[in-house]
């Protein structure tokens, strides 16, 4: 390739993540010169038209954001409700929301690790074509995101936008034997979380490693899921109410996008790595002997390698749903009264794919007046460009199909939810 | 030349505005999921794969509704690919939640959402597949039931009527001997106007019935909107129930705009 030759690489259709998007990177000679990742999901407003709508309806609504972690949407809208009215839930309910997050992180980090990361690193177009050579992997997977599936709908009815999240608890509680079903089925699913982490650490990974800033819950004695203050490995530490005077949206000229920065700091990292880095000594002892075992560092700042943090998350959830189900006692109330008052609510929950950030501001009868949601991918969408800038000249001299795919599997590492972030992207429609 | 050699249905899946949850159904039938590969050439379903072949494709499952200039003409060239065109949930059946625009001034929504509007480019109207092509067969829910997905793909495959009832989520209440929560504990419910198939849970679940599946064949949404107002409710929480995830399916529409100017 001469000095001055201009290459384009462009994949119109991102493959294998939630939504639709598209990469752009411009090369001269062997520098980049430009990185956009183009986001054309069409906008859906969801902050637009929650207003004027009744708090009572908002875990059935922002589900609706996206059908691969409704759990977490439903998660942080009841949390930064009740903040917002001051009620106090439930211990058992505490447990039964722990629970819930469990099935939704199975399932979705086993679709992830299996279906749309794994092929990547086998060099697959899809699952389903890994399947004719590792049937077996394949079929673990899938029984593992069954697995997870399972908590989600015994608790919610159905695995997409299940139907028992409420302000204040659940419609319904489980009984304790309904429950003690899915024992069985889970330690299975905990063997081969296991299973997992051997086989996603036995996979080939880029020499890349970044200097990130990483941003997650953090809670005293648990692995973070509804509860926790915002900590980074760079010292920021905040309650969920002070997000928006720590974290801000940029323009960026080069791709007419707002990102979500952390003020006068720049780009930072949510998600698995983010969480694991910063909550290792909070992992069960089967979670981080697993961790050990396999090699992996503390902290891990090769983003190919997430897929081995996903599946010590497995680890983590399975083993954590076990728990769960052995120490739980219904509630004596299955939701607590909530009586409407004029206030505003902010939550952050770990969503799968990271920190989900929601506000409400409600009036005196509980309609909605403002709401305000941050999903993990518009969080981690500077970060993924920048990684993409960084590792594109890593492979540059390579053939361009090459750079291409690698450049694909550097954006899954992420696990991008196009369709989550669209609706609060600040993106340009580009056309070309 | 051999024509005998049976030739594998070509399946795609294309996605509009939408949550991606109902192609999602897809891969959550997980133990149907490499029969049915093996059974079908999926040929374009990038959320799975990445191998995306070109049409024509036998059969299109279509998610999303209508919302751009763009995606109104993709829409045309979908149906033009596909010999048999099937939407899948409430986006492309009756414009999804996204719908609610349609009864506001959308470049005030933009002016909400986003900090440069004029990057915005959208219609004022959510719309669902079948106000811009001819459709096939229209599976209702948000989200989609897996078993019907199932169902309807198998049926259209062998060239049969899908087993899909049209009839109201009270007879699935029914037949599972839930007591009827509206009648036993007041609760407000959707049950008796929305179509079946979700296997009536909300009722199993402690709570009413909120249309996730749309209206039934022929839905009486006058005499429930009455009844919801014996058991207490005002008009405006009455709009709001009709205005869900399928508020612009012709009769939840003028369910809400009836209760809205009462």
């Amino acid at each position: 390739v001469s000095k001055q030759q201009t290459r384009t690489i462009k994949v119109d259709v991102l493959a294998r993540v939630e939504g639709e998007g598209a990469l752009y990177v411009k090369l001269k000679g062997d520098v980049v010169q430009d990185v956009k990742l183009k986001i054309y999901e069409p906008p859906r407003f969801f902050e637009a038209f929650l207003r004027g709508r009744h708090f009572s309806e908002l875990p059935d609504i922002v589900a609706r954001i996206c059908g691969i972690c409704p759990i977490a949407y439903q998660m942080s809208a009841v949390h930064a409700v009740e903040n917002a009215l001051g009620v106090a839930i439930d211990p058992s309910v505490r447990l039964l929301r722990r629970l819930f997050y469990c099935g939704e992180w199975i399932e979705s980090h086993a679709l992830h690790v299996y279906m749309l990361h794994a092929p990547d690193f086998l060099g697959y177009p899809d699952a389903i074509a890994m399947a004719r050579d590792h049937q077996a992997v394949v079929q673990q997977g899938l029984r593992l995101k069954k697995a997870g599936n399972r908590i989600v709908t015994l608790m919610g009815g159905r695995e997409i936008h299940p139907v028992s999240a409420a302000v204040g608890g659940f419609y319904k509680a489980p009984s304790k034997s309904a429950l003690k079903e899915l024992v069985d089925e889970l330690k299975w699913a905990l063997d081969a979380s296991l299973a997992t982490v051997r086989f996603a650490a036995g996979l080939d990974f880029p020499e890349f490693e970044q200097d990130y800033e990483f941003v997650s819950l953090c809670h005293p004695d648990e692995y973070p899921f509804n509860e926790g203050r915002i900590v980074s490995n760079r010292g920021l530490d905040i309650d969920a109410s002070a997000y928006e005077e720590n974290f801000t949206e940029q323009h960026v000229e080069h791709s007419n996008a707002l990102h979500s920065v952390l003020r006068g700091r720049g780009s930072y990292m949510v998600g698995p790595l983010a969480r694991f880095n910063l909550n290792f000594d909070r992992l069960p002892d089967v979670a981080q002997q697993a961790a050990r075992d396999c090699g992996l560092k503390v902290p891990c700042r090769n983003p190919f390698r997430s897929i081995v943090v996903r599946a010590v998350e497995l680890v983590f959830a399975c083993h954590e749903a076990l728990r769960v189900i052995r120490e739980y006692e219904p509630p004596a109330v299955p939701r607590a009264q909530t009586p409407a008052r004029a206030s505003t609510g902010q939550a952050a929950t770990e969503a799968p794919r990271g920190l989900l950030y929601h506000r409400y501001i409600l009036d005196q009868e509980g309609l909605i007046t403002s709401a305000k949601i941050v999903p993990p991918t518009s969080q981690n969408q500077k970060r993924i460009e920048e990684d993409l800038w960084h590792f594109v000249s890593q492979v540059a001299t390579r053939p361009a199909g090459e750079i291409t795919s690698k450049c694909e599997q550097a954006v899954r590492n992420y696990d991008p939810c196009i369709s989550c972030a669209t609706h609060f992207l600040r993106l340009h429609l580009e056309r070309e | 030349m051999s024509s005998k050699v049976r030739r594998k249905p070509r399946i795609a899946v294309f996605k509009f505005a939408s949550c991606d949850g109902c192609q999602l159904s897809l891969l959550d039938a997980e133990d149907e999921l490499l029969g049915v590969a093996g059974a079908l050439d999926i040929a374009y379903f990038p959320e799975a794969s990445s191998a995306m072949l070109k049409g024509p494709y036998d059969v299109g499952l279509v998610e999303g509704s209508i919302t751009t200039h763009h995606d109104a003409q993709r829409i045309q060239e979908v149906r033009r690919q596909c010999k048999t065109l099937i939407t899948i949930g409430a986006c492309a059946t009756a414009g999804g939640i996204q719908a609610l625009r349609n009864w506001k001034d959308v470049d005030e929504f933009i002016r909400v959402v986003y900090a440069t509007p004029k990057y915005i480019n959208t219609l004022k109207l959510s719309t669902p597949i079948a106000e811009h092509v001819p459709v096939n067969f229209e599976l209702r829910g948000c989200p989609i039931n897996k078993h019907q997905l199932i169902e309807l793909i198998t049926a259209t495959l062998a060239g049969r009527k899908p087993n899909v009832p049209t009839y109201s989520v009270c007879m699935e209440c029914k037949r599972k001997g839930n007591v009827c929560i509206a009648v036993a504990q007041g609760v407000a419910c959707l049950g008796p106007v929305t179509h079946a198939g979700c296997g009536a849970l909300c009722p199993s679940y402690d709570r009413g019935c909120y249309g996730c599946y749309g209206p039934m064949e022929s839905p009486n949404t006058g005499s429930l909107s009455n009844q919801l107002r014996i058991l207490g409710q005002d008009n405006a929480e009455i709009t709001r129930a009709f205005r869900g995830f399928n508020a612009w399916a012709w009769q939840f529409r003028k369910a809400s705009e009836e209760s809205e100017r009462t």
